[in-house]
């Protein structure tokens, strides 16, 4: 089963001559443990998709299933629930609280729903350090580089059993190394199982991608087919 | 690469054997540049007629076992070929920038389908190079430094087809230029033949 799916998705914003389709029947399904990139330039509606597939915007029209859970048909407790417990949002700006260290970032939202403060502590620190982070574990937020930030982010977006991570253009304020390590995060998690959305303008950071989604115009116009192996560019003889 | 400047390279570090050079030139580049046996061994010989290298008389010509050392003029050779920038003062005939304006002038081409077409092969060999850097580069500073050039290079042309793509599309609504507007667009661009 597909960790997201979504069917023929449309997004209108405003009426008559102010309307706006932002998302014309976009249908994007991803599996468990991979991630796909969506790449488009700004205004692509790339953008709505990733806040349409996290529930945070409704779609005018077509069906978003979430681990199987059609968003259409849930109450408003329910998504609430959905988005608290298995999906994981990664911004640009990393949005880590100060006051509080990387693990007990990565804690909160389990703490915020409902489970103990130690065992949410301890879940926190497995995420940190299966994403090769226990090192930044008692660290503030000022303490670490952009880059140790956002990946601590991305470790909150995966804490618990979060299944579906969605990222807008999570390495966009970092230099490529700092982006790199970002991205190598993202494939560490998506490794456990996870699958992932990244949205991105940037064809550095899709590459990461297993698959990459092309988005103009709100709707998808192209996708990569899977690679040969790295052997081949290895190989060529130049 | 220049073969010559990377067995000079090789050897500033201390006089090798043509055989280790081989492989110490095909290990240098990240296996990204394999080389033919046979390049080494005639570049040896045309150093060590420049007198950049020296080899010990005794010798055979042309053995494997053959020791070489830099002398005092191939290292200054080598220091200026580093300090020498290549050549990019004229842009080179791009064959994907010639297939783009060609198919602005075409009748019934999607000119964004073309771009489409040639971004997606883009990122497919991106992805291929960043597997190679996922699962190697951190180990292998030069392979590291090789695969992101590649990647640096492939972006840059990414790029110059999502700022074309943009710019056709603001344009879309203005009428096409004059027919002799290619030959003088490819002369700036020169690539006029």
């Amino acid at each position: 089963m597909s960790m997201l799916e979504l069917s023929q998705v449309s997004k209108v914003y405003g009426q008559g001559a102010a309307e706006v389709h932002a998302l014309r029947e976009v249908s994007l399904a991803v599996d468990p443990g991979v991630m796909v990139a969506v790449m488009g330039p700004s205004g692509s509606g790339k953008s709505t998709l990733l806040t349409i597939a996290g529930s945070l915007e409704e779609a005018s029209s077509g069906q978003v299933l979430v681990a199987g859970q059609d968003l259409a048909a849930m109450s408003r407790n329910d998504k609430a629930r959905l988005r608290r417990r298995s999906i994981g949002y990664v911004f640009q700006d990393f949005n880590l609280l100060p006051g509080l260290t990387a693990a007990e970032n990565v804690a909160l939202p389990l703490e915020l729903d409902g489970i103990g403060a130690r065992k949410a502590q301890q879940a926190g620190l497995r995420a940190l350090t299966d994403l090769g982070l226990a090192d930044r574990a008692s660290n503030y937020p000022d303490q670490l580089s952009g880059g140790e930030r956002q990946r601590v982010a991305i470790a909150r977006a995966v804490v618990g059993d979060r299944q579906l991570l969605l990222a807008d253009e999570p390495s966009g304020a970092l230099d490529s190394a700092n982006g790199d390590a970002v991205m190598r995060v993202i494939r560490t998690a998506c490794k456990r199982g996870v699958a992932a959305v990244v949205v991105t303008h940037d064809a550095q950071l899709a590459s990461w991608a297993d698959r990459v989604v092309f988005i103009r115009d709100g709707r998808i116009i192209d996708q990569t087919v899977p690679a040969p192996g790295p052997e081949s560019l290895l190989g060529q003889d130049r | 690469m220049s073969v010559r400047h990377a067995l000079l390279a090789l050897l500033s570090e201390g006089p090798k054997y043509g055989l280790r050079l081989r492989e110490e030139f095909e290990a240098g580049t990240g296996e990204v540049w394999p080389l033919n046996i046979g390049q080494v061994y005639t570049t040896l010989q045309r150093l060590e007629r420049d007198g950049l290298i020296e080899s010990d008389e005794d010798d055979e010509p042309d053995s494997p076992q053959k020791r070489f050392r830099i002398t005092a003029d191939g290292e200054q050779e080598l220091r200026t070929w580093l300090r020498t920038p290549p050549d990019m003062s004229s842009p080179p005939r791009d064959e994907l920038v010639i297939k783009v304006l060609v198919a602005l002038r075409v009748p019934g081409t999607d000119v964004r389908e073309v771009i489409q077409a040639h971004r997606r092969y883009l990122v497919e060999l991106m992805q291929q190079w960043t597997r190679i850097k996922e699962a190697e580069a951190d180990r292998d500073l030069a392979l590291g430094l090789a695969v992101d050039a590649e990647l640096f290079r492939l972006d840059a042309v990414v790029r110059w087809l999502d700022a074309a793509d943009g710019r056709i599309k603001r344009t879309a609504v203005e009428p096409p230029g004059r027919r002799d507007d290619l030959p003088r667009l490819k002369r700036k661009a020169g690539m006029a033949p």
